[in-house]
C-alpha cells in the first residue's frame, strides 16, 4: 500500500543555513510518527513543508498521494494541521472558534460532539486569551480534528505544558491515533516521543540520525541496563562474581547498583532476584532502570538533548 | 458563503468586545454633536452660524469623521494583529480563501460605522430636532462609496506595516490631523485659508465634501472632483489590498 506520508531527499535553506539537509522517510497508515530532536533541528520546516506552508527546495513530498505546493486545497480540506506558532483572536470565545473553522470545510466533524471529547465543554464560553496552555492545545487539537482528518500534523504539541497536562495530551493522541487517523508530530521532548510514537525518527543539524520503533531503537543502542535496591543488611562476599555475563556492581551505603549489559539471556532483573532469595538477603525498592532515547540522542549525537 | 457569514458575525462580536474600537466608532461622534450642538444652540439662528442647520451639517461632516476613523484604525490594526499573532497563519491551514478574510472585515466594519451614523442621525434628529431633507438613495449611495473607498487606506496600511504596534502608532498618526484638517471634526469654514489648503492633501475631505453637498441635496454632477478623487482611491486600496495580503 502506498505510505500516507513520503519525504524523499527533502532539502530546505534558509538563506546560508540549511535547516533540512537530505531527508527522507515515510510514514505508514495508521501510525504515530514522530520527529524529534533539539531546538533548531528542523523538525518544523520538515513538517511545514508537508503541510504545503513552505516550499522545499528540492526533493519529492506526498502526502496523501498529492504534492502539497500543488494540490493545497485538497490536502487543507482533509488533513488536520496544528502549528508551533499560532493563535486566535483573544476574545473569541472558545465555541465560537469551533464554529467558524467548521464552517470552513466542505464536510466538517460534529464540533460539538469535539468540544465534549476533548473535555472542554466548561470552557465553551471561555475567551481564547483566558485559557490554559493545556486548554489552548486542546482546543487547537480540537480545530486540527474539525474536517474529520484521515491524517493530522501536530507541532510541538505539548511544550511549555506541565507534566500533568502533558500526560492528558497523550491520552487525546491515542484517541485519534485509535480512530484509525494517522499523526505525524514532532516534539524535542525524548519521552514524549518514547511513550506516544510508533516509530520515531531522530533529526539533528537537518538530518535524520536513526529511525525505529522506540524500542528497537533502544535495543540497538546495546546500553546497559541498571538494577537498584535498598540493602537490609550486608552483602555476602563474592555476591559480585555470582552472576552470568559482564557485570558491575556498585555499592553506596545500603543503596547497590548492579549494572549489566542489555540483550542477556536471562533477564538481568530475574537473575538478582532469584539470588538474593537464594541467599536470604533483606533488600526493599527495588527497580529496574532502563536506557531511555535520550541515552540513544546522546550516543548517536555526542551530545545532550539539553545541552 | 457560509464561512464568509460566519466570519463576519464572529468579527462582529470580536469588534464590539474590544472597548476602544466601540468607543470611536459608536460614543465618540455622540460626544462631538453633544459639544457642538450646545455651542451652536446657544448662537442666534442663522444660515451658517448656529441654529438646527448648522447642527444639521454637523452631521455629514460627523459621518466623514467616522468613515475616518473606522477606515484607520480598526482595519489596520485588527489585520496587522492578525498576522503578526499567527490568527492569520491558523487561518491559512484551513481551506478558508484570503478574499473571506477581507470581505468579512469589510462587512464588519462597514456594519460597525453604519450604525454608528445611524446613532449619530437619531440623536440629531431627537435632541436637535435636525430636519433630513436629503435624497435617501443618493446619499446612502455616497456613504457606501465613501466607505469602500477609505476602508482600502486602513489594508494598504495593514499590508506595509511591520507589526501591530507600527501599525496602530502610524495609524492615528495619520488619523488625527485627517479628521482636524479635512473638516470632518469641525467645519473647515472656520480654519484660516492657508489651513484649509492643507485640506486638499487629505483623502477624507473628499469625503466632507462629497457628504455634505449630498445632504443638502446638491448632485452628484456637482461633485467630480470629489467622486474622481474617492474613486481612485477605491481602485487602488481593492488593488493593492488583494495584492499586499500576506498571511504572515
Amino acid at each position: 500500500m502506498e505510505p500516507i506520508v513520503k519525504v524523499e531527499r527533502l532539502r530546505k535553506t534558509y538563506r546560508d543555513t540549511v535547516a533540512v539537509d537530505d531527508i527522507s522517510f515515510e510514514v505508514r497508515d495508521g501510525e504515530i510518527f514522530g520527529m524529534v530532536g533539539p531546538n533548531g533541528a528542523g523538525k518544523t520546516t520538515t513538517i511545514e513543508c508537508l503541510e504545503g506552508l513552505r516550499k522545499p527546495d528540492k526533493g519529492t513530498l506526498r502526502v496523501m498521494g498529492m504534492d502539497p505546493q500543488v494540490n493545497g486545497q485538497f490536502l487543507r480540506e482533509r488533513t488536520g494541521m496544528q502549528l508551533q506558532q499560532s493563535n486566535l483572536p483573544d476574545r473569541m470565545k472558545v465555541w465560537e472558534a469551533l464554529d467558524l473553522y467548521a464552517s470552513f470545510y466542505p464536510k466538517s466533524a460534529d464540533w460539538k460532539v469535539l468540544l465534549s471529547e476533548l473535555g472542554l465543554s466548561e470552557k465553551r464560553n471561555t475567551y481564547f486569551s483566558k485559557l490554559s496552555g493545556g486548554q489552548k492545545q486542546r482546543l487547537f487539537i480540537a480545530l486540527a480534528l474539525l474536517p474529520d482528518p484521515q491524517l493530522i500534523f501536530l507541532d510541538e504539541l505539548t511544550t511549555g505544558l506541565d507534566p500533568q497536562a502533558r500526560h492528558a495530551i497523550w491520552d487525546l493522541v491515542r484517541e485519534v491515533r485509535l480512530k484509525g487517523k494517522t499523526v505525524v508530530l514532532t516534539t524535542h521532548y525524548m519521552e514524549e516521543a518514547e511513550k506516544l510514537c510508533d516509530r520515531v525518527a531522530i533529526i539533528d543539524h537537518g538530518r535524520i540520525v536513526a529511525l525505529d520503533t522506540p524500542q528497537e531503537l533502544i535495543h540497538n543502542l546495546g546500553a546497559e541496563e541498571r538494577i537498584v535496591f535498598r540493602l537490609k543488611g550486608s552483602l555476602p562476599t563474592g555476591f559480585e562474581k555470582a552472576f552470568s555475563g559482564e557485570t558491575r556492581v556498585e555499592v553506596q551505603g545500603d543503596r547497590v547498583v548492579i549494572h549489566g549489559k542489555n540483550g542477556r539471556k536471562v533477564p538481568l532483573v530475574s537473575e538478582v532476584v532469584s539470588l538474593l532469595s537464594e541467599k536470604g538477603i533483606q533488600f526493599s525498592d527495588l527497580r529496574t532502570e532502563q536506557p531511555n532515547l535520550e541515552d540513544v540522542f546522546l550516543s548517536l549525537t555526542g551530545r545532550d538533548m539539553r545541552e | 458563503m457560509k464561512s464568509l457569514s460566519k466570519m463576519a458575525w464572529v468579527e462582529s462580536k470580536l469588534f464590539l468586545r474590544e472597548p476602544v474600537g466601540a468607543f470611536f466608532t459608536l460614543i465618540f461622534p455622540l460626544m462631538m454633536l453633544f459639544i457642538f450642538g450646545s455651542i451652536y444652540s446657544n448662537v442666534p439662528a442663522g444660515p451658517a452660524s448656529g441654529g438646527p442647520q448648522a447642527i444639521g451639517s454637523l452631521i455629514p461632516a460627523f459621518t466623514a469623521m467616522v468613515i475616518g476613523i473606522t477606515g484607520m484604525m480598526p482595519i489596520t490594526i485588527t489585520m496587522a494583529t492578525y498576522r503578526e499573532n499567527g490568527i492569520l497563519r491558523r487561518l491559512r491551514t484551513t481551506p478558508v480563501s484570503p478574499l473571506v478574510v477581507l470581505v468579512a472585515q469589510v462587512v464588519v466594519v462597514f456594519s460597525m460605522t453604519s450604525l454608528g451614523v445611524i446613532l449619530l442621525g437619531i440623536a440629531g434628529w431627537l435632541v436637535y430636532h435636525v430636519q433630513f431633507q436629503a435624497h435617501p438613495l443618493s446619499l446612502l449611495g455616497g456613504f457606501i462609496f465613501s466607505c469602500l473607498s477609505f476602508f482600502g487606506i486602513g489594508f494598504i496600511l495593514a499590508g506595509i506595516m511591520p507589526n501591530a504596534r507600527t501599525a496602530q502608532i502610524i495609524a492615528m498618526v495619520l488619523m488625527y490631523p485627517m479628521l482636524i484638517f479635512s473638516g470632518a471634526a469641525w467645519p473647515s469654514e472656520l480654519m484660516p485659508a492657508a489651513v484649509q489648503k492643507v485640506s486638499a492633501f487629505m483623502p477624507l475631505t473628499y469625503v466632507v465634501n462629497l457628504l455634505r453637498g449630498l445632504w443638502i441635496n446638491e448632485s452628484w454632477g456637482q461633485h467630480t472632483t470629489d467622486i474622481l478623487v474617492l474613486a481612485t482611491l477605491l481602485v487602488v486600496g481593492v488593488l493593492t489590498s488583494i495584492k499586499l495580503f500576506r498571511w504572515e
